[in-house]
């Protein structure tokens, strides 16, 4: 049976490549399988556009996305790491240049996505603005699927966030779409896949039973539950405490830090001080 | 004939840059490079609690977080007067996250941002994406000695990963380590996991001294007309790092071009912006009193970073700057390591002001740091404090200056009302990749291209390797505002 390759394009918008790094961190199957192998029997990705990671520069890898533009219309999955500044036109952050201007993050990620099959918004940024987007957004960031919206562009987006992303919610999310299509992606209100984002941090914290008999840390580094520190886990949708990071070392948590909301829309102004608590949330 | 050879965007580094240099009857004669990325990270500090800037700068950079961790918590350390009251663990266990971070990013660089412009990937796995399109022609590396180095750009993955595993036994997670907070770190020791990083950090270093360090050797016979290509303004500075009870690994200095030792004081540091999208009203300021606001449309500037300078002079910084600072400064350690690497080449210290000498003294760091790291682990007190107490005064100033794998980097800030009332950050490719300043002194990296013979100019071989070996991180470096006021208002620069 042949191989059916999915092209791939990857942007990198306003962020700090982060999510880019933390998907080089993939245990299982590595990134090299990602870049190499079928990923799953039959499918393998083919990764056309990534600005960290290709081996090419300058015009002929803006080539890469005219072609892919035209030739696989309706083709290829388009991810967006870091956000979209859209104040002054775009003027705040370019990819490159293209028929002798910048070519925008804003026009790439317009004219990109509303050509691609699907678009994955990997990391906070992308998703719903996360830090260029924190008050006063000095670059009127804004995530992906508000451009799309605001634009008339119908390509669906699968909301991925995090700040980074957890490398498996990546993986795991393309295993969907490869096994089953991306139809098959169960999806909450704010487009994040409930395979990942279903449970809240508060429900399986190993901290839980300190929460329940009142006994809370005061200082960091105390044993107890971090909810006077801040944690903000008890209104944080991932599995961070089940899935565990770098291949299952430690979290945020287990590591004395509370949880810093990083998956939720709020992230960072809503869910500031960071080490202040706020008020508790009942469970939904 | 003259002509100008655009690359926008330059790929395999961490951020958005373009170079562009003009070729006449090839040899560059002027060369412009641009940051293409504004974010505007000390906006959007102004007005937070001050321990957030900790969480928040780690953000400026995902592929060394740790640095701004790093330089932010000595900063808060600064301000919240505890500098003085740090204990050892907290030190040690910071240096351990940083040093961490130190590998995973030599590494990632040396195999997985700069070796494809010498190794031939397509000649080992074929012709696919995202090896193809590339520069052809120069790829002189062949058979099994080329396939030997594309199987060590994947074990580099793993390794690389490893690191950022080894990593988060302190720092919690990786990218954005939660470990590193102002006043220390968040946990004890544990001797479980002393010695989970040591196994981790002994593999880390077989690969350094067995892989790492000899691929770069042949990569450098292979290519070693490159060690008299990409000099540089050779005026180099270190603000100097990992200050540990038992000594500065990386030494304080500015070293001159003909190799003496100047003193440093931070108040020497200043920022023009004749040449960067923002407005001239106060360029050339130290960072305390300088002011300015963006401007998209002006006819002198390309690029979105300004141009730091020392004493006015352009710098360059990062592992050449600290190998060389070290060396000058007596480092014995640092000298039997570079003296053994220029000895496989009868070379001296001059050789390193090159492509292949930037390579080389990152490489050789990675091998001090990693055996520094060793002893910093077995300093571990189990049973001792990782964190003392502090609290947000109601007003005050601080600094914290650091090294990050690229080079120096500088956080200030000034807290009012217990907030945050200005935050300002100087990046290590802030020094390096900066337009030319207000005496329209080009910047290091400019410097470096400037006077380089280009075989092909429509593959600019030399261009992308001179740019890549000093590791470029914009997005570290195009966010030097900090707001006075609302929205687009008055600016202070950093």
């Amino acid at each position: 049976m042949a191989t059916k390759k999915y092209p791939v394009i990857w942007l990198q918008g306003a962020g700090c490549t982060g999510c880019s790094v933390s998907v080089l961190n993939a245990v299982s199957p590595k990134i090299q399988n990602l870049l190499l192998d079928e990923m799953v029997p039959g499918h393998q990705l083919n990764l056309l556009f990534h600005a960290t990671i290709m081996a090419g520069q300058g015009e002929p890898v803006i080539e890469v996305l005219k072609d892919t533009e035209k030739s696989r219309k309706g083709g290829y999955i388009l991810v967006v790491e870091g956000a979209i500044p859209t104040a002054e036109s775009g003027a705040y952050g370019s990819i490159g240049e293209k028929d002798g201007k910048h070519y925008t993050i804003l026009k790439s990620v317009e004219e990109l996505g509303s050509n691609s099959l699907l678009t994955l918004a990997i990391g906070t940024c992308a998703t719903f603005g996360g830090i260029p987007a924190a008050k006063p957004n000095p670059t009127g960031c804004k995530g992906v699927k508000e451009v799309f919206t605001e634009n008339g562009i119908s390509t669906p987006v699968v909301n991925l966030p995090g700040c980074p992303l957890h490398p498996d919610w990546f993986v795991g999310t393309i295993s969907v779409i490869l096994f089953s299509g991306a139809q098959a992606l169960d999806l909450d209100n704010l487009a994040r896949p409930k395979l990942f984002y279903g449970q809240m941090i508060h429900e399986n914290c190993p901290r839980r039973a300190d929460f329940d008999k009142g006994k809370f840390a005061q200082e960091l580094g105390d044993t107890g539950c971090l909810y006077k520190l801040g944690c903000k886990g008890h209104y944080t949708n991932a599995d961070c405490p089940i899935r565990q990071w770098n291949n299952g070392i430690s979290w945020c948590v287990k590591a004395g830090s509370p949880c810093l909301a990083c998956v939720e829309p709020e992230f960072p102004d809503g869910t500031s001080p960071m080490y202040e608590k706020i008020a508790f949330q009942e469970l939904t | 004939m003259i002509t100008k050879v655009k690359i926008d965007p330059i790929t395999r580094i961490e951020g958005h840059l373009a170079i562009e240099a003009v070729i006449d009857d090839g040899v560059v004669k002027e060369a412009k490079s641009a940051g293409t990325l504004f974010r505007g990270f000390e906006i959007i500090l102004q007005g937070r609690d001050p321990r957030d800037a900790n969480r928040l700068t780690q953000r400026i950079c995902g592929v060394c977080p740790t640095a701004h961790a790093t330089a932010s918590a000595l900063c808060l350390d600064d301000a919240f007067g505890l500098t003085d009251k740090i204990p050892d663990n907290p030190k040690l266990i910071r240096a351990l996250v940083f040093g961490s971070n130190f590998l995973q990013s030599h590494i990632l660089h040396f195999y997985h941002l700069a070796a494809l412009d010498y190794v031939d990937a397509v000649g080992a796995v074929g012709d696919t994406a995202p090896f193809v399109p590339r520069y052809e022609g120069d790829y002189r590396i062949t058979g099994e000695a080329n396939a030997e180095l594309v199987n060590h750009y994947v074990m580099a993955l793993d390794i690389r990963r490893k690191c950022q595993e080894m990593l988060a036994i302190f720092g919690g997670k990786m990218p954005h380590n939660v470990g590193i907070v102002p006043g220390g770190v968040t946990e004890k020791p544990t001797e479980d996991k002393i010695t989970n990083f040591l196994w981790r950090l002994n593999e880390v270093r077989d690969f350094v001294d067995n892989t790492y360090i000899p691929d770069v050797l042949t990569v450098a016979k292979t290519y070693d007309d490159y060690f008299a290509i990409g000099v540089g303004c050779r005026r180099l500075l270190a603000y100097g790092g990992f200050d540990l009870p038992a000594g500065q690994l990386f030494k304080t200095g500015v070293i001159s071009p003909d190799l003496q030792l100047e003193p440093f004081a931070k108040e020497n540091i200043t920022e023009d912006v004749k040449h960067s999208w923002y407005a001239d009203a106060v360029s050339g300021k130290n960072p305390a009193q300088g002011q300015t606001e963006p401007q998209l449309k002006k006819k002198e500037a390309y690029s979105f970073l300004k141009s730091p300078r020392y004493e006015g002079q352009v710098c360059e910084v990062g592992p050449l700057a600290r190998m060389v600072s070290n060396y000058v400064q007596g480092d014995a350690i640092t000298k039997e390591l570079v003296d053994s690497v220029l000895g496989e080449f009868s070379a001296g210290v001059d050789a390193l002001y090159s492509v292949l000498g930037r390579h080389a003294a990152r490489a050789v760091e990675a091998k001090l740091v990693a055996n520094a790291m060793v002893d910093w682990l077995l300093a571990l007190k189990p049973d001792e404090p990782a964190i003392t107490e502090s609290e947000i005064p109601e007003k005050s100033e601080g600094a914290g200056l650091a090294e990050a794998p690229r080079g120096a980097v500088g956080h200030w800030i000034t807290i009012k009302d217990k907030k945050i009332e200005r935050y300002q950050v100087i990046t290590p490719t802030a020094w390096n990749a900066s337009p030319k300043d207000d005496k329209d002194q080009p910047g290091a990296v400019e410097q470096a291209i400037i006077g380089t013979k280009v075989k092909d100019k429509d593959n600019p071989f030399e261009l992308v390797r001179i740019v890549r070996a000093f590791d470029p991180c914009l997005a570290c470096s195009v966010h030097l505002l900090d707001a006075k006021g609302s929205e687009l208002g008055v600016f202070r620069v950093v």
